[in-house]
């Protein structure tokens, strides 16, 4: 199949970017990373700069790759992370226009690439039970529902891609900080130290200069494993308690 | 050189107890004024860096990712083992230690084994406490299941992400700690040279990657935990930037390299489609419980199959070989990883492979479906004669139990692997091999320690499923933070070291050199494709089966690549800035070097034991041949360009008899 590209082409964090366009031949087996690496290996052969993009496992799990596709974060297919995404899902003759995570806490790097430094540092704000090595008791000594397992489950499958930032018309980080509290906060585990890690990490997503929630679910429909906003609902519930100062579960 | 291995006296079992029981210690005030570096952040480093942490040392990590967050061990889909023998089905310390040393074919030291089968249950522990979400029963208890080579269930898991969640949880500990200021992170950073002062590890220069800039750490002693080499195939199921740099650039300084041909080749991968193809992926080994693997018996029918004229749907059950449960009757489709792999081999060379490329065998779960098919129509009271329920019921117990699986391998292959059956063939997955530790985990250059994935020391010649999580987390929660005591209770007289040293500009001075040689080097191709040129000749002549002839044809392939290299490669942008093709153009060119040692280990050890298979030495039916006579040792090479030089430490098994592995 034959495609025309529009990348997002940007030296350095300082410089302004721009779209570029390429052509590019590609066959429906491959992945849209794939495709990026014969588009890349073909400027190397011309000697210009290829195009720079953050990607590891290329399985969806590391959460690196990042991708705004046709102004979809991680392209059209849903639940999908750019790097499992095929061409397939694209018709010959396709013009693609792909762009950087656009969030004015992730600036961009180069090209595709994006600082998500942020999330790091919500997590070191509270995303974590303090327990050292060493002090745990027994791994069966409390038992966990089965269902309620299940259900911090689904929050600890966040892979902090940032899709949810991206997606948000406001720019708002809470999908990635909710999936973490109600990961932790559900367990029987995390309760100890629920009120201050909900108070802390939404005010370091607060200080990081991420956007407010309004409620509109973009997040949740671009978001690679699927994270519902009722993860939202319930972290604003017990941010409510820990400014009353309540202990609620 | 002598390699003084450091194992404890004393009986198996009371080792590693006597041995904390009379390690020395470094008192708290001491540790504040220690700095430890740890490069790597994945289960390994990122436990270390955060045990370290809280223990009181003053902690650098590095890693070249973004975040910790991102290290490989993410990718770990199966589970972790641990003898916690909570199914109560005759789990022990005793019998996960012996079912890896026999796993590994004979070729691991037993005493490091014994202490990761004594400290697996702790893991499980601290894991649990940090809210990683593993699988529960009903009761609300821990779940376990079973993985290839074992009779137990003591597998934990946290549905197909284990490896995620246990590094979320360690990076967690970790973040905790970077909170606290005990353990300073550098993201965005790789190690590119390892510095020595007065014979010990000291330090390392790293590269900024955003900036390209050369920086100096120093520190009391230095932790590797950079992963596995697998990438130097090319193809394999290592996340694209998994390398062997770090590894590499300390065997450069006279660290020792053990058993760099051990590879672990994984049965059930994707298939290799285009040359487009990056990476491969894996299915997980869990789906050989209920897949059966065949090929069809008639060439012909490969044959169309191949050009698209048939379907396996087309070939009649008599005309179809399940190859494994003819071969292996008592273990069928569950047989090791190393032998599955190479039976599928074996089936593809004989021309019955499955794909356009000829290199594919069937997983089959029409039989599983049936099966569970009309075990759902009986318990139901349902008709059981009804075939199309049969198969909705069947399919429906197939997708609880792999639905995300199957959901990969379309999204993939763009087959429905519920119709037809999935197609796989072996890829590369696991370094055995790395550098060489004692019993502390220290390498032979003094205050140089190595965890996880890039050292050498648990899995022999073959490691078990679930079982590199649980050594990554046993060496950096359980070991280093007591066994680092060892070096750095005699360093807390040592002042902060300076990192101005003619040592340390010395090595940085190197470095530059080295980069720009690459940055500067103006040919005409890729570095992906020198790359991919160098994977073909090390899966051609050092992957799944190796003979002397191809060993030495391939090793003078790989040293005029490596010319062809640094002649004629073109890596675009500068130095000082933020590069990715520079940073592949450095490790592939650390690749090349270590692929040759590669070799030169498969060629040494004319045998074939685990996942070393050498044509040369097959018992009559073709099954490896393994020789303990002459090689129950670790080699551990000594680089030089021209001729690496081979240590032995010989293994001594006082504990378990030797004997020879039979799957049939
Ligand atoms: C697809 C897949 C599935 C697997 N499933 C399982 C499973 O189910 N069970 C199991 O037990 N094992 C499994 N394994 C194996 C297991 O995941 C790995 O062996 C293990 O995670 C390695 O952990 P590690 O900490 O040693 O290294 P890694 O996780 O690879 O981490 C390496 C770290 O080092 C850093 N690094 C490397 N070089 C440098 C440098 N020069 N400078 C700075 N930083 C550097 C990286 O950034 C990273 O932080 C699987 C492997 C694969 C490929
Ligand atoms: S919530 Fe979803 S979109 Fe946001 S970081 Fe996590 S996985 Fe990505
Ligand atoms: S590259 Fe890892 S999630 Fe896409």
């Amino acid at each position: 199949m034959k495609l025309t590209l529009k990348v997002w082409r940007q030296k350095n964090s300082k410089a302004k970017g721009e779209l570029e366009s390429y052509q590019v031949e590609a066959s429906e087996h491959m992945s849209f990373l794939e495709m990026m690496d014969v588009l890349n290996e073909q400027l190397i052969v011309e000697k210009k700069s290829p195009i720079a993009f953050d990607h590891d496992c290329r399985e969806g799990i590391c959460g690196s790759c990042s991708m705004t596709i046709n102004g979809s974060p991680h392209g059209p297919q849903s639940g999908t992370t750019t790097c499992q995404l095929h061409m397939r899902k694209f018709k010959d003759g396709d013009t693609i226009v792909v762009e950087p995570w656009r969030s004015s806490v992730f600036p961009v790097i180069k090209d595709l690439t994006v600082d998500r430094g942020a999330f790091d540092r919500i997590i070191q704000s509270g995303g974590y039970i303090s327990v050292n090595t060493g002090q745990a008791p027994d791994g069966n000594a409390i038992p966990i529902e089965k269902d309620l397992a299940s259900n911090a489950f689904d929050a600890a499958a966040c892979i902090g891609c940032g899709a949810c930032v991206a997606a948000c018309p406001n720019g708002s980080a809470m999908l990635f900080t909710a999936a973490k509290v109600s990961h932790l906060n559900q367990l029987p585990q995390g309760k100890v130290e629920q009120t201050r890690r909900t108070a802390s990490m939404v005010a370091q997503m607060d200080k990081e200069g991420f956007g407010m929630c309004s409620n509109v679910g973009a997040c949740e429909a671009e978001c690679p494993k699927e994270i519902s906003i009722e993860h939202i609902a319930r972290m604003n519930r017990e941010y409510v308690a820990s400014i009353f100062g309540g202990r609620k579960s | 050189m002598n390699l003084d291995s450091k194992i404890p006296a004393g009986a198996l079992g009371d080792k590693w107890t006597d041995y904390k029981a009379t390690m020395p210690l470094v008192a708290p005030n001491n540790k504040r004024r220690l700095d430890v570096i740890v490069i790597g952040t994945g289960l390994a480093g990122a436990s270390a860096a955060a045990t370290m942490g809280e223990l009181g040392y003053n902690v650098k990590a590095f890693t070249f990712h973004d975040s910790p967050r991102r290290a490989h061990s993410i990718a770990a889909q199966g589970g972790i083992n641990a003898a916690k023998n909570y199914q109560n089905d005759g789990d022990s310390v005793y019998r996960l230690f012996y079912d890896t040393i026999k796993g590994g074919d004979y070729r691991s030291r037993e005493a490091n084994v014994h202490r990761l089968a004594e400290v697996s249950a702790d893991i499980i522990d601290q894991c649990v406490a940090q809210g990683v979400p593993f699988a529960r029963e009903y009761g609300g208890l821990l779940e376990n299941r079973s993985f290839g080579g074992v009779q137990v269930s003591r597998t934990f898991y946290a549905r197909g992400q284990t490896g995620q969640q246990l590094l979320i949880g360690a990076y967690s500990a970790l973040s905790r700690q970077i909170s606290t200021g005990k353990v300073t992170m550098y993201n965005r950073h790789e190690m590119m040279d390892l510095v020595m002062v007065d014979g010990k590890a000291r330090g390392i220069i790293a590269r900024n990657l955003l900036t390209g800039e050369l920086e100096r750490h120093s520190a009391h002693c230095v932790v590797l935990a950079t992963g596995g080499y697998g990438n130097v195939f090319y193809l394999s199921t290592n996340a694209m930037g998994s390398n062997v740099t770090a590894a590499w650039r300390a065997v450069k300084k006279g660290a020792l390299m053990a058993n760099p041909c051990f590879t672990q080749i994984h049965p059930t991968c994707i298939p290799v489609s285009g040359d487009y193809q990056s990476k491969l992926t894996l299915m997980s080994e869990s789906l050989r419980n209920d897949g059966r693997v065949w090929v069809p018996k008639k060439k012909e029918d490969a044959v169309a199959i191949r050009e698209g004229k048939k379907t396996a749907l087309d070939i009649a059950e008599g005309d179809r070989d399940y190859y494994l449960e003819r071969r292996y009757p008592a273990f069928g489709n569950l047989v090791p990883r190393d032998v599955a792999s190479r039976a599928a081999k074996v089936a593809c060379d004989q021309g019955n492979g499955v794909a356009p490329t000829g290199l594919a065998v069937f997983l089959d779960f029409a039989s599983a479906i049936q099966r569970y098919g009309k075990s759902a129509a009986h318990s139901q009271g349902l008709d059981e004669s009804d075939q199309a329920l049969i198969k909705k019921l069947g399919e429906q117990v197939v997708e609880e139990k792999y639905g995300n699986l199957f959901e990969m391998y379309e999204k993939i292959s763009g087959e429905n692997p519920y119709k037809f059956p999935m197609k796989i063939y072996p890829a590369v997955h696991y370094t055995m091999g790395g550098l060489w530790v004692d019993y502390n985990l220290q390498t032979n250059v003094e205050g140089l320690f190595a965890l996880g994935e890039c050292n050498f020391s648990d899995h022999g010649a073959n490691r078990l499923g679930a079982s590199a999580l649980m050594q990554g987390l046993a060496d950096g929660y359980f070991v280093i933070p007591y066994t680092i005591g060892t070096f750095l209770s005699k360093e807390i007289r040592t002042p902060e070291i300076a990192n101005d040293s003619p040592e340390f500009i010395k090595a940085e001075k190197e470095t530059a050199d080295r980069i720009n040689r690459l940055a500067n080097s103006n040919g005409s191709q890729s570095v992906e494709s020198f790359h991919r040129r160098l994977g073909k000749i090390m899966w051609e002549y050092c992957g799944m089966s190796r003979n002397a002839d191809g060993l030495t044809k391939g090793r003078k392939m790989v040293r005029e690549l490596r010319d062809e290299f640094y002649k004629d490669v073109f890596v675009p942008g500068d130095a000082d800035e933020y590069n990715p093709e520079l940073e592949k153009a450095l490790r592939v060119a650390d690749f090349m070097e270590h692929g040759e040692l590669m070799i030169l280990d498969a060629l040494d050890r004319a045998e074939s034991c685990g996942g070393h298979f050498r044509e040369e030495y097959v018992t009559e039916d073709g099954e490896a041949k393994r020789n303990d006579a002459d090689f129950t040792y670790v080699s551990a090479w000594e680089w030089d360009d021209n001729d690496p030089k081979l240590h032995k430490e010989e293994l001594v098994f006082d504990n378990v008899e030797l004997k020879t592995r039979s799957y049939k």
